[in-house]
């Protein structure tokens, strides 16, 4: 991989057509940096894309991707991962996408522990649909499916994320552009499932959990001495904390080992010989 | 003396009758003498019924027979069980000290072999060792050298230890020789042997050795009947040519995984029965929009909903054929026999590859679970063939790429078949999408880049069906006016269904179709007979609808399919188009 790759080399000549003010442009340019800054190149990334606005972004990203179903972007992600382990993997999408309808794929992912990085742009609102909530919107947001309120608890995914094993949990907000790209870059480093929530508010839909409240609110465990972030214990009082809002690293396991080199899936698996393997007629004998 | 034997171990789920039956089959298999197979999981009356059969002969069997010559019942419920296949000469052997025996009656004319299987085994070194005692003593009642056993018992237990194997060949021969000392009998049965060499598999297996001798690399499932013994049979195997197998979470996490991996590049397949395909309709849509090549099996069992997991059914075509929103080109590919299982899976592959598209391959539970003998050859590895279809070379990348050096994976040629580059490879990179999308693989709503999307996945199927060999199987009568047409395992058992027909005077011309799209036009056919029959397991007649519809004289069809609803003046002129007139009419 050439080392002189810019942030830039990974946008794409298409313009993004997310509202003036999404988060999701600043989220995707933490990304683009923080795959540029690790020294990958768009001919060795694979973007994975779910449903949503936040979907769009393997359009406006260069590199191989896949923009697949809503919910099940992270089965994509792992056979890529596990076919060609030479690859940067970085799988993108909602809260929706990532906490509603995959969020079972989500609890597998994490405990399964495959060397990519999952991006999840969290609004707390269903934004492509016009303004719906969404399995992180707060108990008393009124939305149009939601006059009185959602009547259910809002998901807290870092800690879905915790109790299934995880490996690297990280939030960051697409407004601190410097520390949000700083954060997924240590999950792209992170050997394992790099985890990374964004606060990435939706300007339109949610007038609720905007810019204003994530800039008053949040409190960065990086400047935090004190906290350590390979102690559980610390990171199971964070994540429950439901008073404060956090950015950083909140909890990396340091001794993990992915899921590929555990099964020992090393090789490019597209290089095959163009007949039955050498040894093949072995299978046959096997059934004497 | 028959020219075939008709064998049987039944008792509770449990009992090890699996285990034994193959015991049995595979030393019949080393013995030289073909087998086929087939299980009893339940049972007509609720409980946990579970028996094994085995017909046997010096020659080639295709199916199973109503007819029992042998049986080894462990419980007296398999005899009442199988009373209707039993006749008069057929032996059974029992241990009448077993309590639940000994109400047993066994009919005057047949043969009853009382045979202390459980003190016997506890003799060899344990109880557990009475399946093996039974197999001796069947031995015996067949005129079988008992010693042909022992390879297969050294295969099932040498992984426990030399004298595990050594007390079950000591249980196999105090069974034979038991029946040799207190039996005074001459059994109609001799089981003659020959100097071949056969193999013995079913139809997972038959699969997952044409996916290794195909290929695939990647494998993702969710366990399911009829069809985890594909997924059983590649983990450890697949390992060794470099590949992986990934149990998911679902079958929705399945598919999706075996994209990515063909994303990657890999040859990639999943295998599932009917309700693991109603999941997988969700992703197979962008699979075939996204020109993704991809392997998918279908071990069809009884449906709908859970149906009944462990039995037979050809009850999925429909899907298969029409399933999911919207409308895609799919292949789907049906093997006829065990060993043909095995040679559809190679050219599943290589369709996948050469057309940039999923292929269903479909299967059925009887072939799935049937263990049948084959001479090794009918498996020759030299000749499976590799086509991976348009991949692109890193030196010729570029003339694949549009003016702003852009790779184009969905351009529309002139073949409807795009260039493939794989991830990492230099100046390849693009993005697809389950949206309708244009040559880069970007979202589009124009309707002429939609039309041209639409034609050229359709364009790929006519080319395949130029280039491809879509023909039948054939067999009886060629010149018969009573034409008789199956799909799938059915194929074994109409073949010797034609010699019991040949019997009564009744030639039938029969054609095994293993293509179900594209598929061979059998307009000429079914016009050149008197009279035809499509046979399959299932209630409605999916594959007869199939024939029928290819044979009818078509309908004009006025189709439109850019996005646009019809428009009345527009719409006019296409049906006038249609009726060949050349009025025009204004709105």
């Amino acid at each position: 991989m050439s080392s002189d790759v810019r942030f830039t080399d990974f946008k794409s000549d298409k313009q993004p057509t997310w509202c003036p003010g999404c988060g999701d442009f600043g989220t995707m340019n933490g990304m683009m940096k923080a795959l540029a800054n690790t020294g990958n190149h768009p001919d060795d990334t694979f973007v994975v894309a779910g449903i949503g606005c936040s979907g769009k972004i393997g359009t406006y990203m260069h590199s191989y991707a896949l923009h697949g179903v809503h919910g099940r972007a992270l089965p994509v992600g792992i056979g890529v991962k596990t076919a060609n382990p030479n690859l940067e993997v970085m799988v993108a999408g909602g809260d929706g996408d990532g906490y509603s309808i995959g969020a079972g794929h989500f609890v597998h992912a994490v405990r399964r522990n495959v060397d990519m990085t999952y991006v999840v742009m969290d609004n707390r609102i269903y934004g492509l649909t016009k303004g719906q909530f969404s399995p992180t919107s707060r108990e008393d947001f009124e939305t149009s499916t939601s006059p009185d309120g959602t009547h259910q608890q809002p998901v807290n995914p870092l800690a879905l994320a915790l109790a299934s094993g995880a490996t690297f949990i990280a939030q960051s907000f697409s407004s601190d552009a410097q520390r949000h790209a700083q954060i997924v870059q240590e999950a792209i480093e992170h050997d394992g499932f790099g985890y990374v929530n964004v606060y990435s508010p939706c300007v339109t839909f949610n007038d609720v959990d905007t810019y204003d409240y994530f800039r008053d609110s949040l409190v960065d465990l990086g400047e935090d001495e004190d906290y350590d972030n390979n102690d559980f214990d610390q990171a199971k009082e964070v994540i429950l904390d439901s008073e404060k809002e956090y950015q950083g690293v909140i909890y990396q396991d340091e001794d993990s080992v992915p899921y590929g080199e555990r099964m020992g899936f090393t090789e490019d698996m597209s290089r095959i010989p163009d007949g039955a393997p050498e040894n093949a007629m072995d299978l046959v004998r096997e059934f004497y | 003396m028959p020219a075939d034997l008709n064998w049987a171990i039944g008792g509770e789920a449990g009992d090890g009758i699996d285990s034994t039956g193959k015991i049995f089959a595979q030393a019949l298999s080393r013995a030289g003498r073909h087998v086929f197979t087939s299980k009893d999981f339940a049972s007509r009356i609720r409980g946990g019924y579970t028996a094994y059969k085995i017909r046997t002969s010096v020659d080639r069997v295709e199916s199973v027979v109503d007819r029992l010559d042998i049986l080894i019942a462990l419980t007296q419920r398999t005899v009442e069980e199988n009373m209707d296949e039993l006749h008069e000469g057929s032996v059974i052997i029992y241990d009448g000290e077993r309590t639940t025996m000994q109400d047993l009656e066994i009919p005057d004319e047949m043969v009853g072999l009382d045979v202390p299987l459980k003190s016997l085994g506890e003799e060899a070194g344990g109880a557990i060792m009475r399946n093996i005692v039974a197999l001796g003593a069947a031995c015996e009642a067949t005129n079988f050298d008992v010693a042909f056993l022992d390879e297969s018992l050294q295969k099932r237990f040498g992984a426990k230890g030399e004298s595990i194997v050594e007390n079950n060949k000591k249980a196999a021969r105090l069974g034979q020789e038991y029946v040799e000392e207190h039996f005074d009998h001459d059994f109609d049965y001799d089981l003659d042997t020959t100097d071949e060499d056969y193999v013995l598999l079913n139809g997972d297996e038959a699969i997952g050795m044409g996916a290794l001798a195909a290929g695939c690399r990647f494998y993702a499932g969710y366990p399911i009947t009829p069809a985890t013994n594909v997924m059983e049979y590649l983990t450890g195997r697949i390992e060794e040519f470099g590949g992986g197998v990934v149990q998911a979470e679902d079958e929705l996490s399945a598919i999706n995984m075996a994209l990515g991996a063909a994303r990657a590049g890999a040859r990639s397949m999943t295998a599932t029965s009917g309700p693991g395909i109603d999941l997988m309709t969700e992703t197979f849509g962008l699979v075939a929009t996204t020109e993704t090549p991809l392997v998918i099996v279908d071990v069809m069992r009884s449906g709908p909903s859970t149906g009944m997991p462990t039995k037979q059914e050809q009850g999925d075509l429909n899907m298969l054929l029409y399933g999911g929103h919207g409308e895609i080109p799919r292949f789907v590919v049906a093997p006829t026999t065990v060993s043909e299982c095995f040679w559809k899976t190679v050219e599943a592959f290589n369709y996948a590859e050469k057309y940039q598209t999923p292929v269903y391959l479909v299967a059925d539970l009887a072939m799935a679970v049937t263990e049948q003998t084959f001479p090794p050859e009918e498996f020759d590895m030299d000749a499976v063939e590799v086509d991976r279809g348009n991949l692109v070379s890193d030196d010729a990348i570029d003339e694949w790429q549009n003016e702003k050096g852009q790779f184009q994976p969905h351009l529309a040629t002139e073949d409807g078949i795009s260039p493939r580059a794989f991830p990492g490879q230099a100046g390849g990179a693009h993005m697809t999408t389950g949206l309708e999308h244009d040559a880069l693989g970007r979202r589009t709503e124009e309707e002429e880049v939609r039309l041209e999307q639409v034609d050229k996945r359709t364009r790929k199927v006519e080319t395949a069906k130029q280039n491809e060999n879509w023909d039948y199987r054939e067999f009886g009568d060629s010149d018969s006016e009573k034409l008789v047409i199956s799909w799938g395992s059915n194929e074994g058992p109409m073949r010797e269904a034609m010699e019991f027909l040949e019997e009564d005077g009744v030639n039938v011309r029969f054609i095994s179709v293993p293509y179900m799209f594209p598929r061979p036009d059998l307009t000429e056919e079914v016009e050149a007979a008197d009279e035809v029959i499509v046979v399959e397991c299932n209630a409605t007649g999916q594959f007869a609808d199939v024939v029928e519809h290819d044979t009818l004289t078509r309908v004009t069809r006025v189709n439109k399919y850019n996005g646009v609803r019809f428009k009345a003046d527009e719409l006019a002129e296409e049906i006038k188009a249609a009726l060949a007139e050349s009025t025009e009419v204004t709105a």
